[in-house]
């Protein structure tokens, strides 16, 4: 679809929002009380928040939930009756103000889930879905998008992709059919382009991703991994905020005779993750795990699901208890 | 800190320690930690305020033991979890060096953990002041209210573990969450399996968490999941009068009986 260019003016959007949330349900970032921003459903307009850098977790539970019901189930004596989740029932949901990092996520995330098999869940989650993508206005240091092919405002993932004007207002593009439905439902809100600035922040580049590629494909046994993990304590706060890292566990839960089949969010840096039944673990320290994780991202998802498995937002980083800063690490890689 | 620069270089040049186990600043700014294995880098080290994150937890794991006998900075918490870790025979004194850094920010001298002892007798063993006020606030909701808090704060938590795994204390290889025959703590991060985990967490840590704030400074969502063990550690000083990490002989107060204990807890 050729993308159409409009403005939508400041005291627009709410009307724009107020209408969306009529027929659908809104997923949009907030400031908490604890001052972490933080997606929430249907929040009040008033609260969504258009100037924050990142969320402390991305918006992938909008397609992969933390916790997913798969099915349950009913024993008796004789059989178990299986009740299927009524994937129908998964609502239209709107991913408003995300950005483009979190955006182009949603088709990394599709390459691991629909790679052979399609994911029902995911993909139902996903069709259900329309992205107001917000290009960024503001960086930091842990911010590293254009290292890994992306920008502060890439349209990659988005339906409509808002980008601040210098007067506050917003430049919309309308990048899909998607977009297009919302354009044709309140065409009165959309108005002709300004010559207006757009307000773009700067990320400076790291590292070539390519290069990191190249590199690690001799670099499994180097010392670099044991040298640069030794402060990892290897919990799951980096694959947890990841807008990309997709590993789930499944779970049976019973109670009595009624029971359910769950996938919950899991992650490469844990311990148990890679543990054999006889008791043999082939990542058995922390140093593996970490290699593991980079290894996916930059090696084996460029073979795999031609393309990386990372967008550069920067919060496992960020929210890493002991600093594994990931940039800088894949910058040292490159040198190596 | 020259005099802990100078320190370093001097037990890594005479081969007395091969890592010291410090804090650097990491690329954005944040003081991190830093394993220093070659004096020619030991510039690198750094002490201020900024460096408040728990050291002793690396003291048990794998690949940072396989690198030798070890130097550690310690600041009170620290020492305090050293003393933990030799009481609960997880480390043994003899084969460490304590970096001792005292509350004004200055280099102790430590020869042995007599004289950590003596310097952790000496000190403050409640909690911080800074988790006081919060502390005192939650003693003072109804368990309604106290319920409520708590269940608005354990909703958030993602099942990460960065709490466990911060924590000198949680040095268990399997942790009870991972043994999943039975599951005996729901995976599943929702408020009930989220409870059930943290108030497993706290227990276990009843009388042996030396109170570094670690485990909440760790959790990438909030959660203030340090006063939970806090305060279980101003209980066990109320009943028992014993801090956590102030001998090297120290029994753990959960798992032992005294004849003369208090037993009014006892419904």
């Amino acid at each position: 679809m050729e993308t159409t260019r409009k403005l939508i003016r400041k005291q627009s959007l709410e009307k724009l929002y107020k209408l969306l949330s009529e027929t659908r349900k809104i997923y949009a970032p907030v400031i908490a009380a604890d001052k972490q921003v933080e997606y929430k459903y249907n929040p009040a307009f008033s609260d969504i928040t258009f100037d924050h850098i990142r969320s402390t977790l991305s918006a992938k539970n909008v397609v992969f939930p933390k916790v997913e019901n798969l099915f349950t189930f009913t024993n008796s004596k004789t059989e178990s009756t299986i009740n299927d989740i009524d994937l129908n029932k998964i609502p239209e949901v709107i991913l408003w103000g995300a950005h483009p990092c979190d955006n182009a996520a949603f088709d990394i995330l599709r390459s691991i889930f629909c790679w052979d098999i399609t994911d029902e869940f995911f993909s139902k989650r996903l069709e259900k879905l329309v992205v107001i993508g917000l290009s960024c206005h503001q960086s930091d240091d842990y911010c590293f998008c254009t290292s890994v092919g992306l920008a502060p405002e890439s349209s990659k993932g988005s339906d409509i992709l808002l980008s601040r004007l210098q007067n506050g207002d917003y430049h919309a593009q309308i990048l899909t059919e998607k977009g297009n439905s919302i354009l044709n439902m309140a065409g009165e809100l959309f108005e002709p382009v300004s010559a207006e600035k757009e307000l773009i922040t700067e990320v400076k580049g790291k590292f070539s991703h390519e290069q990191v590629t190249e590199k690690l494909k001799t670099a499994f046994e180097n010392p670099f991994w044991v040298e640069n993990s030794l402060r990892c304590i290897g919990c799951g706060a980096c694959a947890y905020v990841c807008p990309t890292c997709a590993c789930f566990d499944i779970q049976d839960e019973t109670k009595g005779k009624n029971g359910k089949r769950y996938r919950s969010w899991d992650s490469c840096g844990f311990g148990l993750f890679t543990l054999h039944t006889s008791g043999h673990n082939p990542r058995e320290v922390q140093s593996q795990r970490w290699r593991q994780r980079i290894m996916h991202k930059f090696s084996y998802m460029p073979e795999r699901n031609e393309s990386l498995g990372c967008v550069g937002c920067g919060r496992c980083s960020s929210g890493c208890p002991v600093d594994m800063n990931i940039a800088e690490q894949l910058e040292a890689l490159q040198k190596i | 800190m020259n005099n802990l620069v100078a320190r370093a270089k001097e037990l890594l040049n005479s081969n007395s320690v091969q890592v010291v186990i410090g804090y650097e600043t990491g690329p954005t700014g944040v003081a991190r930690p830093a394993f220093i294995t070659n004096s020619e880098k030991a510039d690198r080290l750094i002490y201020d305020e900024r460096c408040v994150q728990n050291l002793a937890v690396y003291l048990t794991k794998h690949e940072v033991r396989k690198l030798g006998k070890a130097a550690i900075v310690a600041t009170l918490p620290v020492m305090r979890s050293i003393m933990m870790l030799i009481s609960e025979q997880q480390i043994i004194g003899e084969n460490l060096v304590v970096l001792g850094i005292s509350s004004e920010g200055n280099l102790l001298d430590i020869a042995d953990i007599r004289v950590m002892q003596g310097i952790i007798e000496k000190s403050d063993l409640s909690n911080p002041p800074e988790y006081r006020e919060l502390l005192a606030a939650l003693n003072k909701m109804s368990p309604e209210e106290k319920f409520a808090y708590w269940q608005k704060e354990l909703s958030k938590c993602i099942k990460c573990y960065a709490c466990r795994q911060a924590c000198p204390m949680c040095y268990c290889t399997r942790c009870t969450v991972e043994v999943n025959q039975p599951q005996w703590i729901p995976v599943q991060a929702n408020t009930h399996g989220n409870m059930e985990w943290h108030i497993l967490r706290a227990m276990h840590l009843a009388g042996r968490c030396i109170s570094c704030g670690e485990c909440g400074r760790s959790c990438p969502v909030g959660i203030p999941c340090h006063l939970l063990t806090m305060h279980l550690t101003d209980k066990v000083f109320n009943y028992f009068k014993v801090y956590a990490g102030t001998s090297d002989k120290m029994s753990s107060v959960m798992s032992t009986y005294e004849p003369n204990d208090k037993e009014s807890f006892i419904i």
